[in-house]
């Protein structure tokens, strides 16, 4: 009977991550899915906790488990409720690693227990199977836990890129390493040392961190979407492992989602995935910044009272948010500009690059937050389109995605890369801190063209002292 | 070898079930715009999350006595619940703010 329920449990669990992945896929529907999702893995926990049974035993060690689940709900609550908009790009990394950690801690105790048995299950010797399953949870888990602390640092600025000559080659034999250590694990069971297998976890570690360690730039998102999608086929590795069915269609499911995902975005930069495996974005962004430095040039700043006559008496006005916009928190200062130039009869439209900021639709969550309404969004082709007729462009602290060398500049590490391509527009002002070139290390000779003007200083500022002028005007 | 194709037997509903998940994820993703990228990535982060699951039989089987078990089980179980509880609790807030406008 218990049994039983716990069958339909599951079932409900996989049916209800389906429907909300789905649901997640429509703006209308979006936050019901990750509520039906959540019910469905509510319903899959409690299951768990009350009817699984194996070998006719109930699980048992209830003050254990109910302690863990009451302490990670605080902290993960707690983290999730107060982080900044800006900063959820790193907490979702961090939540991330979590789950990594987690599929490994599985297989280190099952392994353990495997040990603690004498190999022996079911009265044979352990399948294979169960040891493949246990050893790819294991590396998989700790890869991803190890690459999303390494990113998370990164994305905080606590980490700098780090970078040394042979890396590749470097990544690639300890890959294949820790593919043959885990051969042996498997291979010999019973007779392969303990060691070997902490071996494997040490190595794990150090793959994980020096596969995400060299790559920066416009590339952190595509990192996150693969190691989310990695710690979803080490979820699958351990339903594998107990035949549970729930966390075979909940990991394969964001396994196969995330890996698309990632693709997309490494399309989106004209990047191989393969590039992405090897850690080489950072490498070459990193080697080349000398080059470009050198013909800079001369470029023009533009007074307050300059770029808010501009802009009172433009038709249309597109703003092109970056992760300068997140940094500064100027979200709701820019819809209040978008809002006084909508009175003055000017229209206000804004151009979202893909991969700007620090995540996939980073800006439109953002914008969102501040209450500026979707219609007003424009996706890269559309907004090329726009650009033709547009007077003014404001640049609001994005650099790599408007940036001129990915269409001309062959030697450049963002060649190919599609760009909003903003000099279609009659006049284009930049805020910027600093003349400093982007996340990605490359000079941008789009602030040195005529048609450029630069209005120095943090976003929000910049933009309250801009709303002031322009109230004068 | 033939180890290997007796596990294949044993577990083909699994194989089916991984091979049909499979494009399934890649079905439902393949619609999404990129307005939703971020909450979709975090949503999916808190699905994979189910690994709790996994970390709840181990807590529930560890033997009394088996220290190592105990604690790591209970790591796993804590690290588990963070991933779940923050992973949905961040999409929710995310999309909050997707609220229809007029």
């Amino acid at each position: 009977m218990g049994i039983s329920l716990l069958v339909i449990a599951y079932l409900i669990g996989s049916v209800t991550f389906i429907l909300g992945l789905k649901m997640l896929s429509h703006p209308d529907t979006a936050r019901r899915g990750n509520l039906i999702a959540a019910a469905g893995m509510i319903i899959a926990i409690i299951g768990t906790i009350f009817l699984y049974e194996k070998d006719g035993a109930r699980l048992g060690n209830y003050a254990w488990i109910f302690g863990g689940l009451v302490i990670g709900s605080i902290i993960g609550t707690l983290a999730a409720k107060k982080v900044q908009m800006t900063a959820m790009p790193e907490m979702v990394s961090l939540f991330n690693g979590m789950g990594g950690a987690c599929a490994a801690l599985i297989s280190m105790v099952e392994y353990d227990h495997l040990r603690h048995e004498g190999f022996i299950v079911n009265g044979g010797p352990v399948p294979a199977g169960t040891l493949i399953a246990i050893v790819m949870g294991l590396i998989i888990g700790t890869v991803s836990f190890a690459g999303s602390v390494i990113a998370w640092g990164k994305l905080n600025g606590k980490i700098k890129d780090f970078v040394f000559k042979g890396q590749h080659m470097l990544n690639m034999l300890l890959l294949l390493l820790m593919i043959g250590v885990a051969a042996h694990i498997v291979y010999w069971g019973a007779e392969s040392s303990a060691l070997m297998f902490y071996l494997l976890f040490v190595m794990a570690v150090v793959y994980g961190v020096m596969f995400v360690f060299p790559i920066g730039g416009a590339d952190m998102p595509v990192v996150i979407s693969l190691l989310n999608s990695f710690t979803g086929v080490a979820a699958a590795s351990g339903g594998f492992l107990y035949n549970n069915p729930v966390m075979l269609t909940g990991g394969i499911l964001v396994g196969a989602a995330g890996t698309l995902l990632t693709i997309l975005m490494c399309k989106a930069m004209n990047r191989s995935l393969q590039n992405v495996l090897i850690g080489s974005f950072g490498a070459s962004a990193q080697a080349t910044p000398g080059i470009a430095a050198k013909s800079g040039g001369a470029y023009k700043e533009i007074s307050l009272s300059d770029a808010a006559m501009v802009m009172s008496y433009a038709n249309r006005v597109m703003i092109v948010p970056g992760y300068g916009l997140a940094v500064a928190q100027a979200q709701h200062t820019c819809h209040e500009l978008e809002k006084l130039l909508e009175s003055k009869g000017v229209e206000v439209l804004y151009a979202i690059h893909p991969v700007a900021g620090r995540m996939p639709g980073h800006m439109n969550v953002l914008l969102a937050e501040a209450d500026v309404s979707y219609d007003k969004l424009q996706e890269m082709e559309q907004a090329n389109e726009e650009f033709k007729t547009t007077d003014v462009v404001l640049i609001l602290g994005a650099n790599d995605v408007v940036n001129p060398a990915a269409k001309t500049d062959p030697a450049s590490p963002i060649y190919g890369m599609p760009i909003l391509e903003v000099e279609e527009a009659k006049t284009v002002i930049v805020n910027k801190r600093s003349m400093k070139p982007g996340y990605a290390g490359i000079e941008n000779q789009l602030f040195y063209k005529p048609k450029t003007s630069m209005l120095f200083g943090d976003a929000k500022k910049a933009l309250q002292d801009l709303i002031a002028e322009i109230k004068n005007v | 070898m033939n180890d290997i194709l007796s596990w294949v037997f044993e577990h083909q509903q699994m194989i089916y079930i991984v091979i049909l998940s499979i494009f399934l994820g890649v079905e439902v993703i393949g619609r999404v715009p990129s307005v939703l990228h971020t909450p979709l990535m975090s949503g999916a982060n808190a699905i994979h999350g189910v690994v709790i699951i996994g970390a709840i039989i181990v807590m529930g089987q560890a033997k009394e006595d088996n220290y190592l078990a105990l604690i790591l089980g209970f790591l796993a179980v804590v690290l588990g619940t963070l991933n779940v509880v923050g992973g949905f609790v961040v999409t929710d807030r995310m999309l909050e703010m997707f609220k229809k406008k007029k």
